[in-house]
């Protein structure tokens, strides 16, 4: 029956059929392997209420995280303040709008720029990361050993990496968002000689709780995608060091992705609720 | 024959019957049945592929076996919950091909790892440093206890893991290829260790290895495993001068 559909495809449509049954499978594998991440994320839901509770190895994770991804993020978020206020700069002149400065990129960092950047740079340097190592420790038979010692090996490596992926980068955002906001301002007061207060104090008034709160609320979501992505690459990595690469690279690209899919629907919520 | 009977009047501490495992069409193990006795070394050899590491990792509830029946000192563990099959792990030890050592820790935190769960098994007052530093004495390491295991060569890797499966006093040690990957100096003295590791705890291992010597030198008694079953049993002299083609295959030097 399947066969005869496609085949009436093929002539209808005039088909490549390599490439059609190239795409059906690629399109299938997809659907598996969401299917696959769903079950992941409920088994960590699962395992994070049951005891024993791996305080000191959450802890040791959200160390590292935090302090590995700190110096990328702060320069990220340094050039970016920069970047942004010297590009958007002449435009605003042109309407004699440069007092609106502060405020649009105060706006800007906070509700959006600020978190995606902080979350893709993460995604690069943490989700990597933990693909890397969970793959690796999964070829040498680390997981394995783990198991064998009684420990459970997901509660002790998944749940505490995506539990600190999720602390950690709303604080990393904030930082983030500090030092784009500071770096925005070195530009303003070298072109424009506005001063530290006058420049923050722009800033805050223009920034309402329905600007931060929904920003931060989210970062919360683009850290467990992080995590989980990382965790879930890494766990069920293919045998052999290609798998491992492999394992670090898919993680990044599948968060980036998810990251935008998640941006959206956060953006999408918070227009029902507080009208942008 | 002698060896045999000697062995069949000892406690089984562990037992296979009829396992059946395969990947798509292919029957790993089809029907394999093993029996260790209390204090023997029972050494599994087969070719690469055979399904041996399968067979051990099945013991041990790292794969599901497709069918039959696996009892380790009683127990069926086919039968036990999560927080069982735990507890019973306390009493095996695992000795992997690859060493296994945790990367990212030390070889101290590398030996006190296992001692987390099962703190039960030596009482409140549990003395770690004592543990460790005794383990590693054991496998003659005590020096290299705040290496990290990138600092360790290979045969040092395999002692140190070693130390790791023997820190939790098990009453039976599986070894996945001791030897494999050294040079036959270390393989050598890996071969020693764990016979002395066998007197001085009187441990039953079961240790899968393709080393002949390896098997000539360590095993009080044989299982030839051929097309996913326990083809041959017997001692090594005996399978050694074996007519029997697939047999001879195994001992071609």
């Amino acid at each position: 029956m399947r066969h005869s559909i496609l085949v009436h495809l093929k002539v209808v449509l005039q088909i490549d059929m390599p490439k059609f049954s190239n795409i059906l499978t690629q399109l299938k594998s997809f659907l598996i392997e969401i299917g696959e991440l769903s079950y992941f994320t409920i088994r960590f839901f699962k395992e994070i209420l049951k005891r024993p509770f791996e305080l000191k190895e959450l802890l040791r994770q959200c160390y590292n995280m935090g302090n590995r991804s700190l110096l990328l993020v702060s320069i990220t978020g340094f050039i970016i303040g920069l970047v942004l206020t010297l590009q958007t700069r002449p435009t605003l002149m042109e309407f004699g709008a440069v007092s609106w400065m502060p405020s649009m990129v105060g706006i800007s960092i906070v509700r959006e720029i600020g978190p995606i950047i902080t979350a893709l740079v993460c995604a690069g340097r943490i989700g990597s990361g933990i693909g890397a190592e969970l793959g690796s420790m999964r070829v040498t038979e680390q997981i394995d050993a783990m198991e064998v010692s009684g420990t459970n090996p997901f509660k002790y490596l998944v749940v505490t990496r995506v539990l600190a992926t999720t602390l950690m980068l709303p604080l990393l955002v904030i930082v983030g968002d500090a030092i784009a906001l500071y770096g925005s301002f070195l530009v303003e007061n070298i072109k424009g000689n506005v001063s530290f207060m006058l420049y923050f104090n722009q800033v805050f008034n223009a920034l309402e709780f329905g600007d931060i709160i929904p920003a931060t609320i989210k970062t919360f979501f683009f850290g467990f995608a992080i995590g989980i992505v990382g965790c879930f690459k890494g766990y069920y990595c293919d045998k052999g060091t290609e798998g491992v690469g492999k394992a670090a690279n898919s993680a990044v690209v599948f968060t980036s992705l998810l990251l935008f899919i998640i941006d959206f629907i956060a953006v999408f919520i918070t227009d029902i609720f507080y009208k942008i | 024959m002698k060896a045999q009977n000697n062995i069949s009047n000892k406690n089984s501490v562990l037992e296979i019957k009829n396992l059946h495992k395969k990947f798509g069409d292919n029957h790993v193990l089809n029907g394999f049945n093993m029996q260790l006795f209390q204090g023997e070394n029972l050494v599994v050899m087969g070719k690469s592929g055979s399904g041996k590491s399968v067979m051990i990792k099945c013991l041990v509830g790292l794969m599901e076996a497709d069918s039959g029946s696996i009892s380790i000192m009683h127990n069926d563990i086919t039968k036990l919950n999560q927080k069982e099959l735990d507890l019973l792990r306390a009493d095996i030890g695992f000795l992997f091909q690859g060493s296994a050592l945790y990367d990212s820790m030390t070889v101290r935190e590398n030996l006190e790892f296992p001692l987390r769960r099962h703190t039960k098994k030596f009482g409140e007052h549990i003395d770690t440093e004592k543990l460790v530093n005794d383990a590693l004495e054991n496998v003659g390491l005590a020096s290299a206890i705040d290496l990290m295991p990138s600092e360790l060569s290979g045969g040092m890797k395999r002692r140190v893991a070693l130390a790791r499966t023997l820190i939790l006093e098990p009453k039976i040690i599986l070894y996945d290829e001791p030897t494999s990957g050294l040079d036959p100096i270390t393989a050598k003295e890996i071969i020693i260790l764990i016979q002395d590791i066998q007197k001085k705890y009187g441990t039953s291992s079961l240790i899968i290895t393709h080393d002949v010597d390896c098997a000539r030198v360590i095993s009080d008694r044989m299982i030839l495993l051929i097309d996913g079953i326990d083809y041959a049993v017997g001692i090594f002299s005996d399978l050694s001068t074996s007519k029997d083609p697939k047999i001879k295959a195994f001992f071609k030097q």
